[in-house]
């Protein structure tokens, strides 16, 4: 499909590093195949002309609602005042390793 | 399908109990007596919580035992799909990497279907963080269409479809981020809705695509739909993207159009919708369908959305842009799981990775962190925003002229177990009929609308404006009332 293949080996092993992904030689080689397939895909998107086109990264932009609707939608944010959190026991009970107060974790730091 | 009794609404159950006819505790323990019954071959279920079910139906009794008004979902069996969290019991998202994990809190969604009365008898099945048109993907196996046990119940929230569609529950919540709740609704058989994006809180929902993530219901008919949208839409102070629009009383604002259904309505058909592609059956369901419609009153309008052919490009662009960044947060530090014996930190992370993501995902995180990347973000997601602005300028500029949309829900029925499982693009053509309405932010509804030879179920889609939910109910009523004269 493509003239030139879009994502080599070297490319997949340099996002794999940016996600924190460990792929097996057999999982890199099918990734490189599949990535390629859909990004060949994906690049008829080429063919719009979008230069009048504001990127869209939220729904509200495209809502036109009432004046009143606007400004209720721009105090979104609560009263800056403490409130009770879930309780540490019961979220540490979630945690993998931890002592009762902390997450732990390998080693981060050598001396 | 579906068990026809007269607990087979949420009205019929509710009012049974009311008059004493039933309890919810029979209820409840009808339906877990069906779970056990069927879902050894349909596998919908991830979790079934006997014990929570039954609390919850007996304080549903205790209400009816003193004879107060009892609240609009009373002992109604619903499904909760297993990304949402429901505090006590597992949330796995379909994923090993959640394998154990017992969230500390409730979804506002659930927690509001709760204080309506709802029995919660366990989670559902879906595809891996809901990454997945097919269902195949959950790390747990897949689920089974209950037409057709060898074919796939559509996806992501494949199990929420089929357990509504099998009778084991009247309700389910499942989510849907590019057509995960219309396109199974379709293959099984079954009434879904995408709600508005805003109209339902996404409080304890585990991410995937945040600027398209909705809550939406499944239910055996349309009206159930609306009674249950109706009970958990609304702002959230917990979710600062839910909005603080009034929510309709949606079943009222049914019974006031019963007697005029679409009588004057413009419906508009895209022409895009019908093209290559579409399966012979499925169009020749659809198209009967309209005509029905077109009898009973409405205006058929033919409309053009033209940039359709590229919202599966700019959708898969976006979705896994937007996962890639959502999924960072499985580490293995917080919950979960942890890939033993690592020296350091960056190794645990990676390895815990590996062994608790399955393909689809690493594919999507590979392909987000790809297009985020140094070099290629103005070629892939700027580009990818740009187009969903042309998309969403189609349908606005289309709803100047009709008041709902109406088209295939899916290019085709439901496919085989394994038919598309080694073809990513051709998995994701299962989305393209749903994936606008999903980066444009409308709402959107599946209705069933015929079956093929072979007995497939085939689902309309409605479409609607932003927050007009009441109005997709409208022409989705209508037309289960003229398919089933």
């Amino acid at each position: 499909m493509a003239n030139a293949e879009r994502v080599s080996l070297e490319d997949v092993r340099r996002v794999a590093e940016l996600a924190y992904l460990e792929l097996t030689a057999e999982e890199e080689s099918r990734m490189r195949r599949d990535l390629n397939a859909i990004l060949d895909y994906v690049a008829q998107l080429g063919e719009l002309d979008t230069s009048q086109a504001a990127p869209m990264t939220q729904v509200s932009e495209v809502l036109r609602t009432g004046a009143e609707v606007a400004t209720e939608e721009l105090s979104v944010l609560r009263d800056d005042l403490p409130v009770p959190c879930l309780e540490r026991e019961r979220v540490m009970a979630s945690a993998p390793e931890s002592d009762g107060v902390f997450f732990k974790v390998p080693k981060v730091i050598e001396r | 399908m579906t068990m026809m009794t007269a607990t087979s609404s949420i009205e019929g159950i509710r009012s049974a109990i009311a008059r004493g006819e039933t309890t919810a505790r029979a209820v409840a323990e009808g339906c877990l007596a069906r779970i056990a019954e069927e879902d050894g071959r349909i596998h919908a279920f991830l979790t079934v919580d006997r014990e929570q079910a039954l609390a919850q139906a007996v304080h549903v009794d205790e209400i009816a035992a003193k004879g107060g008004a009892l609240p609009p979902l009373a002992g109604v069996p619903v499904g909760i799909k297993d990304v949402l969290t429901l505090e006590g019991l597992p949330a796995t998202a379909g994923s090993k990497i959640l394998e154990g994990y017992r969230p500390p809190y409730t979804a506002t969604a659930v927690q509001k279907l709760a204080q309506a009365g709802a029995i919660f008898p366990g989670k559902l099945n879906c595809d891996e963080f809901a990454m997945g048109s097919s269902n195949e993907n959950s790390a747990y196996g897949p689920v089974h269409n209950p037409h057709d046990l060898d074919r796939v119940p559509g996806g992501s929230s494949g199990g929420s479809a089929a357990a509504v569609a099998a009778g084991m529950t009247l309700a389910a919540l499942g989510t849907d981020t590019g057509g995960s709740i219309r396109q199974p609704a379709s293959f099984c058989g079954v009434v879904g809705v995408l709600p508005t994006y805003g109209r339902v809180s996404r409080y304890g929902l585990i991410a995937f695509a945040s600027s398209l993530d909705r809550i939406g219901p499944f239910a055996g008919n349309v009206r159930d739909a609306a009674t249950v949208l109706g009970v958990m839409a609304g702002h959230d102070p917990m979710d600062a993207t839910s909005s603080p629009l009034p929510v309709p009383d949606y079943t009222a604002e049914l019974d006031r159009s019963a007697d005029q259904g679409v009588c004057g309505m413009r419906l508009g058909v895209p022409a895009e919708y019908f093209a290559e592609g579409l399966d012979g059956e499925v169009r020749s369901a659809i198209e009967d369908g309209i005509e029905r419609l077109r009898a009973a009153g409405a205006v058929i309008c033919p409309i053009s959305l033209p940039h359709t052919r590229y919202a599966i490009p700019a959708y898969y662009v976006i979705a896994t842009a937007e996962a890639s960044s959502n999924l960072a947060r499985f580490d293995g530090v917080r919950y979960g799981l942890r890939a033993p014996q690592s020296d350091t930190l960056a190794a645990m992370y990676r390895r815990t990775r590996d062994v608790g993501f399955g393909a689809e995902v690493k594919r999507r995180i590979m392909l987000g962190t790809y297009v985020l990347s140094h070099g290629y973000y103005d070629a892939y997601y700027r580009k990818a925003q740009q187009v969903r602005r042309l998309l969403a300028e189609d349908f606005l500029s289309a709803f100047r002229k009709v008041d709902a949309i109406v088209t295939p829900t899916a290019p085709t029925p439901a496919f085989r177990i394994g038919e598309k499982s080694d073809d990513p693009v051709a998995m994701y053509l299962a989305d393209i009929y749903t994936v606008t309405a999903s980066l444009v932010g409308i709402c959107g509804i599946s209705v069933p609308c015929g079956k093929s030879r072979a007995g497939l179920p085939i689902g309309m889609q409605i479409l609607g404006r932003h927050f007009e939910e009441g109005t997709i109910f409208r022409v989705g009523q209508a037309l289960e009332n003229l398919l089933a004269s």
